[in-house]
């Protein structure tokens, strides 16, 4: 036992049980709570796996940002306090049944799909960090992978242009930008029902 | 993170989807919904960065496409509040199965 598998393992459990509660837990506002522990227990994943500026941005984007707004819509539109839609019992028990078939169908599958895979090559060990990121989304540098595609025989090179990442990059902040002032117009004060 | 290899995250990872998927099927409130939408984005990513780990090819591949999926989750997250917060105006409740004006 290394300090890495140990520290997997209590994030991996913080992270499952807090899942695990936003499902079970009858109250949205308790759940959005352990919604923020789920962020941050995939967050610390993150940083276990060596992507810190990842880790970074899911705390300020998910936790300060896409959270404060679930807990603000839950504050906007509680009929009262901590009241609970009820789910039918049979409704549990369909989605447990369809869960746990999915969790095993899931898990054959990408199980299946990473033993095939190569081990990492010396000198690969660390993730590209914020700098590398940036040049790329800037379209600065050119960023050809460094080893083969697994699964396909190493006298065969796949001839692969050099990649950046700038039109995705503008694609996503345009879309955000769109979705911000749509969402803006969307919820804008307008008649309220009779109640 | 060696000796670890990619198998455990790829169980956290479809653990965190099979929450999420449950959390769709089975809340009535439509934020609830939307949380389950959140935890099935994260195991998304959790398996972006765990190949981009652990397969080179995808060395910066795996970031580039975890902080789109990041920004596209704020997105998805503040067009669909305020889709809720529209139809809580309207209908006075957040309780999905009152929504089907649309049924044929």
């Amino acid at each position: 036992m290394s300090l890495s598998v140990i520290l997997f393992a209590i994030v991996a459990a913080i992270t499952a049980v807090s899942a695990l509660g936003v499902v079970l837990s009858r109250n949205i506002v308790r759940a959005a709570v352990w919604l923020l522990f789920t962020l941050i227990g995939v967050s610390l994943t993150y940083f276990l796996l060596g992507a810190e500026f990842l880790g970074a941005a899911q705390l300020i984007v998910y936790v300060g940002g896409t959270l404060v707004l679930v807990v603000f819509g839950v504050m906007l539109t509680a009929q009262g306090p901590f009241q609970a839609l009820k789910t039918r019992p049979a409704e549990w028990a369909v989605g447990i049944v369809l869960g746990s078939v999915l969790f095993i169908l899931i898990l054959n599958a990408s199980i299946g799909a990473s033993g095939s895979m190569q081990p990492t090559p010396p000198g690969n060990e660390h993730l590209p960090g914020a700098g590398p990121l940036g040049l790329s989304f800037l379209g600065v540098t050119e960023t050809a992978p460094i080893a083969e595609v697994s699964g396909i025989p190493a006298d065969r090179k796949i001839s692969r242009l050099p990649v950046a990442y700038f039109l995705p990059f503008e694609i996503v902040s345009v879309h955000l930008l769109v979705v911000l002032v749509g969402a803006a117009y969307l919820a804008r004060a307008k008649r309220r029902a009779k109640p | 993170m060696i000796e670890l290899g990619l198998p455990p995250f790829l169980i956290l990872s479809a653990f965190l989807f099979v929450c999420g998927a449950v959390c769709l099927a089975t809340k009535r409130n439509a934020i609830g919904i939307l949380m389950g939408v959140e935890l099935i984005l994260n195991a998304a990513n959790v398996n972006f960065v765990a190949y981009a780990r652990f397969n080179p090819v995808f060395r910066l591949e795996g970031e580039v496409f975890a902080l789109m999926v990041v920004v596209l989750a704020a997105a998805e997250a503040a067009i669909a509040l305020a889709i809720i917060l529209n139809f809580y105006n309207n209908h006075a409740t957040v309780d999905v199965d009152k929504a089907d004006e649309m049924k044929g």
